[in-house]
């Protein structure tokens, strides 16, 4: 009986200073206070500096927690519990938030930012008349080499990667959407296509890349490619430009045929409660001088113009990030759609990677 | 007042078993009959059986588990059994089990680091005049990962088995006149036996899911239930046909725990 009380009370006391230490960590980082902001980001997505600076000029301070996928950020701010006041979804996942009713729609009186913005960034099929989001970077979806082993003019094209004297060369993103999105692209369909023979032929078209196919990775693409793993691999630019800082012999292609154009986005998710943080912090961002420095500090392409405009010259004409205007034109948003075709792309993928 | 004390007793282990077994278990049969747009339905378990991609990735599963642990046996028995001979075996088991403490996912990298065009192992084939070969992305090196990871969680219970034998089972052996051989394939075999089964049902069933070695070493070209599960918890996020497979995997593993438990004793075999 002794032993009974004694667990019974150890267990209690666990239960309570748990409850304790998580009220502290809540209270320290103040997402329940007065003059803060609770940013939820991707890992390394904003120059911390510029917190610094905003704190600075504006009084909040600003909390950041990350995230590493959109779907994890979206199941946690779905579940509630969190005070996040601002969250960084890709374009896809905004239309998704939007439709599950988690998003606040952004006050436009309040915001004072958006003629620095290019005119081609906004109102995307994701979010018409940006009612709910505010570009943050874009980007697009290419191939990257390494000229120890490949030569600039032998990848310029989707096509080129199924040619035979790359066998077992490619690395590819472990993305249903973005693999069988080149395939599609490759075909000269739509990356948005439903059509299931249409998803069918993609599916048949990757099995004769299979042989090709060194590997189907993830995040861990970047250290393989910048280690000389792999002469060749299909990524995001934001993945690309990481790499490329790493390893001077790897270069990015954006086919000129076409490939996805990527946007992350602010949001103001439901569960926001700071709203003039939430405003000051995004008339901040829009600012030319703060985004041109958070680009420089980032690697990804600014949907912002003036601070285009401010970024040096060779970072500004460098066509691996800032593609000619025709290949922009050539570039497709996905559109979000239905978990049921999201399933049937998914399971087309799932048969080329046991295929391969 | 004995019988109110053992039923406290009983408490936290029953709050255990509600909250951590029976609980997620429930949960995971009752979301399996959730299609995409939350209506109750058999249709994941008729979709699965009817796919020749499920199928064929069940099968895949199956046969890498089967191949990790027959090698996790092949390797663990001599080595449990030398452990045992051994003066002070206990620190040599601990060596054993020491790279459970560290994370798998450290260790997965540190195979790739092993393994990579530019690692050690290419760098000792360069040595002796092969040269580099493709390692990584490999089923053999996947096997190969897998089984190292898996080898102490067999060692350990064959290790016991292998404590608990009386030795004087061993002594009357041979004072019979059973040749070594004959001692081990009569006596200590099946009187271990038990742990290599212990061993067999702690491999097995983990194996038949290992999603992040199929991706970080296997290159996903060994693809296993473990990549599907993933794949419909984070992306397509039909936690319906995800739990289904889970409840697959939970089957299996029931089936598992009666083809390796302990059968009746057939007429006066000594257990």
């Amino acid at each position: 009986m002794k032993r009974l009380v004694t667990m019974v009370v150890a267990l209690l006391a666990i239960c309570g200073l748990l409850g304790y230490t998580s009220n502290r960590l809540e209270r320290s980082s103040g997402s329940t206070g007065d003059k803060v902001l609770n940013l939820y980001n991707w890992g390394d997505y904003i120059d911390p500096s510029l917190l610094t600076k905003f704190q600075k000029e504006t009084g909040y301070h600003v909390n950041v927690e990350t995230f590493d996928n959109n779907e994890a950020m979206y199941t946690k701010i779905n579940q509630g519990g969190t005070h996040y006041d601002l969250a960084v979804p890709s374009e896809y996942m905004v239309a998704k938030m939007k439709r599950a009713h988690l998003l606040k729609p952004l006050d436009q009186s309040r915001l004072t930012g958006w003629q620095n913005y290019d005119s081609q960034f906004l109102n995307q099929s994701f979010d018409r008349g940006n009612r709910y989001s505010m570009p943050y970077f874009w980007g697009t979806l290419g191939i990257i080499y390494n000229d120890k082993f490949v030569k600039a003019s032998q990848v310029q094209h989707w096509q080129d990667l199924w040619s035979p004297k790359f066998r077992d060369k490619i690395m590819l993103i472990d993305s249903a959407r973005d693999i069988m999105g080149m395939s599609l692209v490759t075909l000269h369909k739509s990356m948005n296509t439903t059509d299931p023979a249409t998803l069918l032929a993609a599916e048949h078209k990757l099995n004769q890349l299979a042989p090709n196919v060194k590997a189907i990775v993830a995040d861990e693409i970047k250290m393989y490619m910048t280690q000389n793993e792999a002469p060749l691999a299909v990524d995001w630019s934001g993945e690309a430009a990481e790499m490329l800082a790493n390893n001077k012999h790897l270069h990015y292609v954006v086919p000129s045929e076409g490939s996805n154009l990527w946007f992350d986005n602010l949001v103001i998710p439901k569960t926001a409660q700071h709203t003039n943080a939430i405003y000051a912090f995004l008339n901040f961002m829009s600012q030319p001088k703060n985004a041109a420095q958070n680009a420089e500090y980032i690697g990804y392409a600014t949907p912002n113009r003036k601070a285009k405009a401010l970024l040096p010259k060779s970072v500004r004409d460098d066509r691996q990030f800032y593609p000619t205007q025709a290949t922009i034109d050539h570039l497709q948003v996905y559109r979000d759609l239905s978990p049921a075709k999201v399933e049937l792309y998914n399971d087309r993928y799932l048969e080329f990677k046991m295929h391969h | 007042m004995t019988n109110r004390k053992t039923w406290l007793y009983f408490i936290p282990y029953g709050l255990w078993l509600a909250l951590f077994v029976i609980a997620p278990v429930g949960l995971i049969i009752y979301q399996s009959f959730f299609d995409l747009g939350h209506h109750f339905t058999v249709a994941n378990y008729g979709t699965y059986f009817q796919s020749a991609t499920y199928l064929k990735m069940t099968l895949n599963s199956v046969w890498y588990a089967f191949l990790i642990t027959l090698f996790t046996v092949l390797i663990s028995y001599p080595t449990a059994y030398f452990l045992h001979q051994l003066k002070h075996r206990q620190f040599w088991l601990l060596l054993v089990i020491l790279p459970t403490w560290i994370n798998i996912l450290l260790k997965a990298y540190a195979f790739i680091g092993i393994f990579s065009q530019a690692g050690l192992a290419n760098q000792f084939l360069t040595f002796i005049g092969i040269g580099p070969q493709q390692i990584l992305f490999t089923n053999a090196s996947f096997i190969f990962v897998a089984t190292y990871i898996q080898i102490p969680f067999m060692i350990l219970p064959i290790f016991n088995a292998l404590d608990d034998l009386n030795p004087a089972f061993i002594n009357a052996s041979k004072d019979l006149g059973a040749s070594a051989w004959q001692t081990f394939h009569r006596v200590i075999f099946p009187l271990t036996l038990p742990g290599v089964k212990a061993g067999v049902q702690a491999v097995f069933i983990p194996s038949l899911s290992l999603f992040m070695l199929t991706r970080l070493i296997g290159g996903n070209k060994v693809i296993t239930l473990g990549t599907a599960i993933e794949e419909h918890f984070l992306t397509t996020m039909n936690w319906g046909m995800g739990s289904t497979i889970g409840v697959v995997l939970i089957v299996a593993m029931i089936i598992v725990m009666t083809l390796t438990g302990d059968q009746k004793p057939k007429g006066g075999t000594p257990r």
